[in-house]
């Protein structure tokens, strides 16, 4: 049988937010670009982002890229790096305002400009009073950007291979990345698409842990591809967890909705937050009232007959308002909780909700792996952005509003860096048929018949290990735990079987190969979690419970390979300004 | 809880069938969605094919026909469904396999109606301006999630999904044409203007009846048409 191919000059795989600002720019600029994505595009998770975009407009309140900056860094807890937080503050006005001129439906001020809410950590001044500085369109943010995006790559005539699965990339001897091999669903008939670049925007991996805000399809597809080509993932320990998400299934209630004005409170009605944010409040970063929550819950003050929740309070909001600015919310707590949030308080709990970590790349969106002495050594036509990515703007915890922003910059910028790419590497590199047909040998590996485990046993399995062993609060022990019950599972899923052996939209195929992906994230995480001996952002150890600059202001990176942890230094030094140093976080 | 599934693989098949499936009450529980309830069924049966994504209806990938209604698996109450649930593809879309329709048609439609936003004014540094009273006519037009439930319910498009554009696609003209900041109303009024595209909608209303996200094409529709005669007279 011979193998399709194709070639273009720039591929992307994914169709999200990163994928489609991306594939906007090449379109534009007349490369020829393919977008691979395994679902249609506008179904990608960013249309699931509700409370909006940051960029220091200043349309409501004074504001600044700068104060922007600092609450990255500050939100950061100090491990992000401050040249790319710059240049996406910087760049975060423009990117926004050119969104408006894609069409995107942005919510409005009286004089026209475009609407902005307060989120949590942010300040005027470094560290003052409340800033606003999320631009929204209602609480339906990643849905207008996402549609219009697409929307712009219809007319600027993007090539789209919808409802294709990447298996792997193709990477010569000399460490060139030169396409991906994939498959087409609908068919099942694998094709190599050669490209002269790869960029990776696949988005998080949220489903490697049981309750989680993120699609089904949030796979971590891109980081497993990155990993399998030798490429290390960077600071995969720091998954955020969302201190809104509905309680028990975890539907995602915007951080908007506590940028309205809205309240948590626990089973005594008390406003808690005032405790542990006595500034900031219920505005403060996400592992902080993430945190509050659980110890909330943990020390007997939960809501409901198990006191297993806090409630998120909108009543004083008014009708208006509620359904003025957060429609969507309101229709999924009704839908969801028969809670309508004008009448009754919101049952919440911290849910998975994002991944810190992801493939390392510089500001540019170029892969950097360490070679010899260099920590960051480009990888030839290999590039990533998104969630995905891990540039790193976001360091230990991200700021709500942020990711939308990553994206975009990171998109974009991403792009900029491959039409320069292409200028210089004006023809393709031969296929490299070894990694094509390991591959090949991946897809072929589940047509295998007999006895063995299913699949989806097995990934329940995965998921609650992870909840259980790697969770908001950590020790060794647990994760220690949690590792070799990982191990075993890896050995179990080698051995699994799909009944399934059909070519035609074989969904079960596709689960079998998520599932390998969620397994080699899985472990990443847990594997980064376990060599991380400090509390920092999202990563909260109870056996070190203090932050620990002096051992470990340090990026840390997993291999594949023998599940080897190494480690790289934080880049503190920005572009134009002064570095902002590490201090004590409080809110 | 049982169920009565439309199944078809093409390369099996030589004709589609119903298949009765069964949901141990152990595994029903409260609040449970009709898409929980097929994720627990593909357990049992892992060929069960269908799309889904984000589970809480804002990707528009898991349309089907349920009960005799096109709707989201992912935000149906199972509770209000009366058993056998009967699961079907959308009507009126070729099969491609169980409940998974071929949709590029509806997309094909979709594009036709030329869905981005056109302003070819000097771009400004910063936002162009909209009025809060401009920018509310998009509210019930923007939202859409292209799950194709209101084509697929729509007679006007099973007969001719070729020539009409269907209610989601004349949706997003619509949302278009409503929007202060497009420059080319008079040429999307055009290319709607003749015996298909835009005029082969009875008003059935059917779109607006199955809607998931409580949107009102068939109003939309209306309100193009309005704007279309009052620019003839």
């Amino acid at each position: 049988m011979t193998l399709t191919t194709r070639k273009f000059d720039a591929l992307i795989v994914g169709a999200g937010g990163a994928g489609l600002r991306a594939a906007l720019q090449l379109s534009n600029a007349e490369a020829r670009v393919a977008v691979v994505s395994k679902v249609f595009p506008t179904r990608s998770h960013t249309v699931a982002a509700q409370g909006g975009v940051n960029a220091a407009l200043a349309n409501v309140l004074p504001d600044s890229w700068h104060w922007h900056m600092f609450d990255t860094v500050k939100g950061s807890d100090y491990l992000g790096d401050q040249d790319a937080i710059e240049y996406m503050c910087r760049a975060a006005p423009k990117v926004v305002y050119e969104l408006e001129h894609f069409g995107v439906p942005f919510s409005r001020l009286e004089e026209g400009n475009i609407y902005q809410r307060a989120f949590g950590g942010q300040s005027q001044h470094f560290g003052k009073e409340q800033a606003a500085r999320t631009c929204a369109a209602a609480d339906r943010t990643g849905h207008a950007i996402l549609h219009s995006l697409y929307q712009q790559n219809l007319r600027a005539q993007t090539h789209f291979f919808d409802e294709y699965f990447a298996i792997d990339l193709i990477k010569d001897d000399a460490g060139h990345v030169l396409g991906v091999v994939a498959f087409d669903i609908l068919s099942g008939e694998p094709i190599a698409i050669e490209a002269k670049t790869t960029l990776i925007a696949t988005g998080g991996a949220g489903q490697i842990f049981r309750t989680n805000t993120n699609a089904l399809s949030n796979t971590g597809d891109g980081m497993a591809m990155a990993l399998r080509a030798g490429v290390p993932l960077e600071d995969m320990e720091f998954v955020q967890f969302h201190p809104t998400g509905i309680a028990g299934r975890g539907m995602l209630i915007t951080e908007g909705a506590r940028g309205e004005g809205g309240f948590l409170i626990n089973d005594q009605g008390e406003r808690f937050m005032e405790r542990y944010a006595p500034n900031a409040k219920d505005l403060a970063s996400r592992d902080v009232v993430s945190r509050a929550i659980a110890i909330e819950v943990r020390e007997g003050r939960g809501c409901g007959r198990n006191k297993d929740h806090a409630l998120l309070d909108l009543r004083h909001l008014g009708a208006d308002t509620i359904m003025k600015k957060l429609p969507g919310i309101r229709e999924v707590s009704m839908t969801f909780l028969g809670v309508d949030p004008i009448e009754a308080p919101i049952p919440i709990f911290p849910t998975c909700h994002y991944s810190m970590g992801g493939i390392p790349t510089n500001r540019d969106g170029q892969v950097v792996v360490p070679v010899k002495d260099t920590p960051e050594d480009p990888v030839p036509g290999l590039y990533a952005a998104g969630e995905a990515a891990c540039v790193s703007v976001h360091g230990a915890n991200r700021l709500g509003g942020n990711s939308l922003l990553d994206i975009l910059v990171f998109g974009r910028a991403a792009a900029n860096h491959i039409l320069d790419f292409l200028k210089d590497n004006r023809h393709h590199r031969p296929l490299h048929k070894e990694s094509v047909d390991r591959a090949l040998a991946r897809l072929a590996r589940w047509d295998r018949k007999g006895e063995g485990e299913a699949v989806e046993p097995l990934r329940r399995e995965l998921r609650k290990i992870m909840e259980d062993h790697c969770g908001v609060f950590r020790t060794a022990e647990v994760m220690q735990e949690g590792v070799t019950r990982l191990h075993d599972l890896r050995e179990r899923i080698d051995n699994a079987v799909i009944r399934d052996h059909s070519r035609t939209f074989n969904t079960a195929r596709v689960e079998a190969m998520e599932l390998e992906n969620l397994m080699d994230c899985a472990m990443a995480t847990i594997v980064s979690a376990l060599g991380r001996e400090e509390s920092r952002g999202a990563h909260s150890r109870m056996d070190f419970t203090d932050r620990d600059d002096e051992r470990w202001l340090r990026h840390s990176l997993y291999s594949l390979q023998d599940d080897a942890m190494d480690y790289k230094p934080v880049r503190t030094q920005p572009v134009t300004v002064e570095s902002f140093p590490p201090k004590e976080r409080v809110y | 809880m049982e169920f009565s599934i439309y199944r078809f693989n093409p390369e099996t098949d030589s004709a589609p069938y119903m298949q009765d499936f069964t949901l141990g009450d152990d595994l029903v529980e409260p609040g449970m969605m009709l898409l929980d309830a097929l994720l627990l069924l593909k357990e049992q049966d892992d060929s069960l094919s269908f799309r889904r994504s984000c589970q809480h209806g804002v990707c528009g990938s898991d349309g089907m026909n349920i009960n005799g209604t096109n709707g989201l698996a992912c935000i149906m109450p199972l509770k209000d469904l009366k058993t056998p649930i009967v699961l079907r593809p959308f009507p009126g879309m070729p099969v491609i396999r169980d409940l998974i329709v071929d949709m590029d048609n509806f997309y094909h439609q979709y594009r036709e109606a030329e869905p981005w936003l056109v302003n070819d004014s000097p771009e400004p540094e910063v936002e162009r301006l909209q009025s809060p009273e401009d920018r509310d006519k998009l509210d019930g037009l923007y939202e859409c999630i292209l799950c194709g439930c209101c084509s697929a319910a729509c007679p006007s498009y099973w007969w001719n999904p070729d020539r009409f554009l269907g209610p989601a696609a004349l949706l997003q003209a619509a949302r278009f044409i409503q929007d202060s900041r497009d420059e080319a109303t008079e040429e999307r009024l055009e290319r709607l203007d003749d015996a298909y595209s835009l005029y082969r909608c009875h008003g059935i209303m059917n779109c607006t009846q199955v809607c998931p996200k409580g949107l009102n094409p068939s109003k939309a529709i209306g309100d193009i048409r309005r704007i279309m005669i009052k620019r003839s007279v």
